[in-house]
This record gives C-alpha cells, structure tokens and sequence, in this order.
C-alpha cells in the first residue's frame, strides 16, 4: 500500500530528533488521532533553515512525510520553506494512499508552525 | 511465507495440506452438482453430507442442523435478518454488546432504521459481558440475543452457557457467532444453550468463502438467500462442493488435534505474554487473563502507533530477515478515523487503542518464533519510542484504562 520512497523513509528517517536550542517549534496533531508531530528549526542570520529535526508519534506516513518534510525544508528560505505543501510532500515520496492524505500528512502544517513560532519569537524581541 | 511468522491467525489461518488434498478432488473432473440425481452429482452429494456429519460432530449438533453458507458473514447476517424477520409479528427488539463483530452490528443497524430496537450491552473492562445485564434487557418484545463466543480482537471468551440458561428460561432465541471459538475451544451447542450458531472454515485451517449456520430444530427464521431448493430451500444456490468438503476435513482434523492444541498454544500464549511483561514498560494487556482464546495476545503500548509497529514487524531487514505479520486496532489500518470500536468500549483512551497490537498464533508457531517475533517487536517499540514526541518512560497511562476524549481528526485536518 505504501511506495518504496514512504517506506524508506519510514525505515531509515532522515533528521529525527530536536534541534537543541530550537529557534522555533511547531507541533501538530492529537495523540487521540494517533498522530503528533513535533518540528523543530535553527534559522541563519539569512533567515534560511540551517537545521530541523522532527519527533513523530504516528503511522508510516506519519513518520514518512515528517521526515521528508525535514529533507525538502533544509537550506531553504522560511519564504520558500512556508511554501511546501501537503500535496508536494506527498509526490516528493511517490503518492500516498487517499486515506492517508488527510489525517497523516500534517508534517508541513508542523513546519509551517515552526515558522510561525520563530517569527513570533523575533516580534517580541 | 515460509521464513515469515504469521501472527495474524484470527484474520485468517493456513489452509491445511490435507484440506487441500480433499479439497482437489473436487475441483477437476468431479465436478457434478449435488442437487442433480444421477450418479456423478449424488457422489457429490454423499461428499457434502460427510462434510456436515464432520462438522455436526464439532460442535455437538445434529448434522440436520448444519446449514452451509459462505461464511460466518453471511450466517450472522441470516441469524439475525432471518430471526427478526421470521418474529416480527412477536416483537421487534435484538439484544447484543457493543464489542461485537461488524458482521454483527452492522445487521442490527440495519434493522435498526427499519423500525427494530437494538440495546448494546456494555462490556467490562476485560470485554465481558454480564449475564444479569442480559436478564435485565430481556423485555416482551425480544426475539433475538445474540453474542459472540470469542472476541476476535481481545480473545475474552463470553459466559456464554450463563447467557443461554437466562434466554433458554425466558424462552428467546440464543445466537452465538462462535467464528473464533471452533476448532480452538470446545463448542458444544447443547452446552452452550444456543438456537443458532456460526462458523467459519478459514478460521480453523479450513479454506476461505465457507462456512456454516447452526440451526436448532424447530427454529423459526426467514431465508436469506431465495433461489434454488438447496439446503432443504433454507440456503440457495449450488453448494460449494470443495469449500463444503474442505471444511469437512477442517473439522475433522480440529476435532482430532483440539485437546493437545488447546494446551500448548495456552501455554505459548502465557510464556509470550510473560516475556512481554517483563521486557516491556508502560503496556497493558487487553482483553481477559484467563477467559480468552488460547491463541490470542493483545496488548496496548503506550507511545506509538499500531500500523507503525505492523508495518516495521513486517518489514524483513538485514539483521531481522523473517518477517512478522501482526494486526493492529489503530484508526490507521480501519479505514476510517476511529480506533478499534472494540478497545474503546473496554474503556480504554483513543490513544491507547491507536498504540494496539493483536498477535494471534497458530498450529505451526514455535516457542523459537515467538521468542524471534517478541525481540523484534521489542526492539522496534524501542525505536518507534524514541521518536515519539510525546512518550515519557513511567507515565502510567495503561494503568488508568478510563475513557479519554474523542479524535477530533476534522479539525486537525
């Protein structure tokens, strides 16, 4: 049911972890539904995602587009990273089962809030 | 699948070589129907009455109360139907438990919007039901009870000859989905005090697509199937002669290996269930210690995810090269946002029906598997644990087993 790219980055994901001294932090979901995401980014003077790591509570798609969602946000400009959408993360890894678009791909809304979480960090510097 | 250890034996179980064998014979040259009168249909015909006698024997009934169908599906669904619509005049009320099987509640909500009332009996926090709750919601107006004998998730075995004395004195009719339960456990009909009970052959090394309905004598129940004069014009269409004689052979075989099988496979199931306990914090075992299936472990972890644990067992890797093949109660493997309805209603929170495992073994499982399978499984938990976001060591989540609040998945969406 899952492509070979989901299960690969399911079975060797790529940043897990946290970031130490997180920049900013984004987490998603409710253990209810069986999925949590937790993303956390370092930012560069250039406001580029010079780190990110995730921590994934969820199925393999789950844990798939999180991983994914670090490798395709690394390096990138927050403009550029707020711009990676469910639907990209999921062709990035060859599709996803329609059921599975819904509820376990929320790895790019945890980025987004991430984003969102620095930038309220730097306003109220 | 032969390096593979397939835990998953309540979903389905290998068919029997010999099965197979008998079953061949059948699927050739001898192909004549056992309707027609001349020679090659009667030979045909003589093979499915061995069958029935077979089955009969299994469960202590008479073979003339052996009806074939396809399967338990179709049996709980012409139980049901087939009683409600045969004592419609008499009343319009089912009792069952809201652990049942789909193939159960699914007839009783469908009778449910066409004008028949349904009570859901809660079960315990080990999935029991209480035989004075069902003394207790028998009114006027019932014509069916209906309970399963084995859960097929948790493997809590129901006080069913408790039940069948209070429906037998109250003269309502005892249904028993007994899918899980033949072949594993003795099933006695007249033990069990049941008017109807189901069967199914791929549950017990039979083949898949048959199965059967006990039907006591003098039962009243409508057809579900309308059509030829098959089954003395109860269950039409043209037997599945290879099925039927397949399943035969399944219970012959079920009857023969029951008592030594029953005793080895309780015994690997408390070792496994020992070894889980030990290596493994924060788990909960679902389902009754003792009142359950001799093949069946379901446990809750707390942390992660049930397809995640499914998918990484099942998933072969360098170090781990056999496979294991498990079912989970997560929302994620049912096609739908809920969790398993059966977790939820031991009392259990969403999230710990999310993070369940069901290991069912088989008559090929080895202690040697079961310790390969349960060192993968702990090393993977280990590994699913680390990346969780929310897992801390010691919470005691399992030990709580009070309801939670639902998913509220839209708004996450």
């Amino acid at each position: 049911m899952y492509t070979e790219q989901v299960m690969d980055h399911f079975q060797n994901p790529r940043n897990m972890g946290e970031v130490e001294n997180a920049d900013g932090v984004g987490e998603v979901g409710n253990p209810q539904c069986g999925d949590v995401m937790r993303i956390t980014i370092k930012v560069d003077a250039d406001e580029r995602i010079e780190d990110v790591k995730f921590k994934t509570l969820g199925c393999g798609a789950a844990i798939a587009t999180s991983s994914m969602v670090t490798e395709m946000a690394k390096g990138k400009t927050l403009e550029e990273a707020q711009e990676i959408s469910k639907k990209a993360v999921a062709d990035a890894l060859g599709g996803l089962p329609p059921q599975k678009m819904h509820c376990s791909n929320l790895a790019s809304d945890g980025l987004k809030k991430a984003i969102e979480d620095y930038r309220s960090r730097q306003e109220s510097k | 699948m032969d390096k593979a250890i397939f835990l998953d034996n309540a979903a389905t179980t290998r068919t029997d070589p010999e099965v197979v064998g008998v079953m061949s014979e059948w699927l050739g040259d001898n192909f004549g129907s056992p309707a027609t009168l001349y020679t090659f249909g009667s030979q045909a015909k003589q093979a499915i009455e061995q069958a029935r006698q077979h089955l009969a024997d299994l469960i202590g009934a008479d073979q003339k109360d052996i009806y074939f169908t396809s399967g338990a599906t179709e049996s709980n669904n012409w139980a049901i139907k087939g009683v409600a619509e045969a004592l419609e005049e008499k009343g319009k009320h089912i009792i069952t438990n809201q652990a049942e099987h789909h193939s159960i509640l699914m007839p009783c909500r469908h009778l449910e919007k066409r004008g028949w009332d349904v009570t859901y009996l809660p079960v315990d926090g080990d999935g029991l039901v209480n035989p004075e709750d069902v003394a207790g919601a028998i009114r006027e107006d019932t014509v069916l009870v209906t309970m399963v004998h084995a859960n097929h998730e948790i493997g809590t075995i129901q006080p069913i000859e408790e039940i069948g004395a209070i429906t037998r004195e109250k003269g309502v009719y005892l249904h028993v989905n007994a899918a899980q339960s033949v072949g594993h456990i003795p099933v006695d009909v007249a033990a069990l005090s049941c008017d109807l009970l189901s069967l199914s052959g791929h549950k017990f090394y039979g083949p898949k697509g048959v199965g059967a309905l006990y039907i006591k004598r003098g039962v009243r129940i409508v057809p579900l199937l309308l059509g030829g004069g098959q089954e003395k014009k109860r269950r039409a269409g043209t037997h599945n002669v290879p099925g039927i004689v397949g399943l035969g052979k399944a219970a012959e075989l079920a009857r023969k290996n029951l008592g030594p099988e029953m005793e080895r496979l309780t015994a690997l199931r408390d070792y496994m269930i020992g070894l889980i306990e030990k290596n493994m914090d924060d788990i909960r075992l679902n389902g009754h210690r003792t009142r359950r299936l001799p093949n069946n472990i379901n446990v809750s972890i707390e942390g992660i995810e049930g397809e995640s644990i499914m998918l990484s067992l099942s998933y072969p890797t360098a170090a781990n090269a056999r496979p294991v093949f498990v079912s989970t109660g997560s929302a994620c493997v049912s096609g739908t946002l809920e969790p398993s309805h059966i977790l939820l209603a031991l009392g259990l929170p969403a999230e710990l029906a999310h993070g369940s495992v069901r290991m069912t073994m088989s008559r090929h499982d080895t202690r040697e598997d079961a310790d390969y399978a349960l060192n993968i499984l702990f090393e993977v938990a280990e590994r699913l644990r680390a990346m969780s976001p929310v897992y801390k060591r010691g919470s005691k989540k399992c030990a709580s087993g009070s309801s939670g609040e639902g998913c509220d998945c839209e708004a996450a969406s």
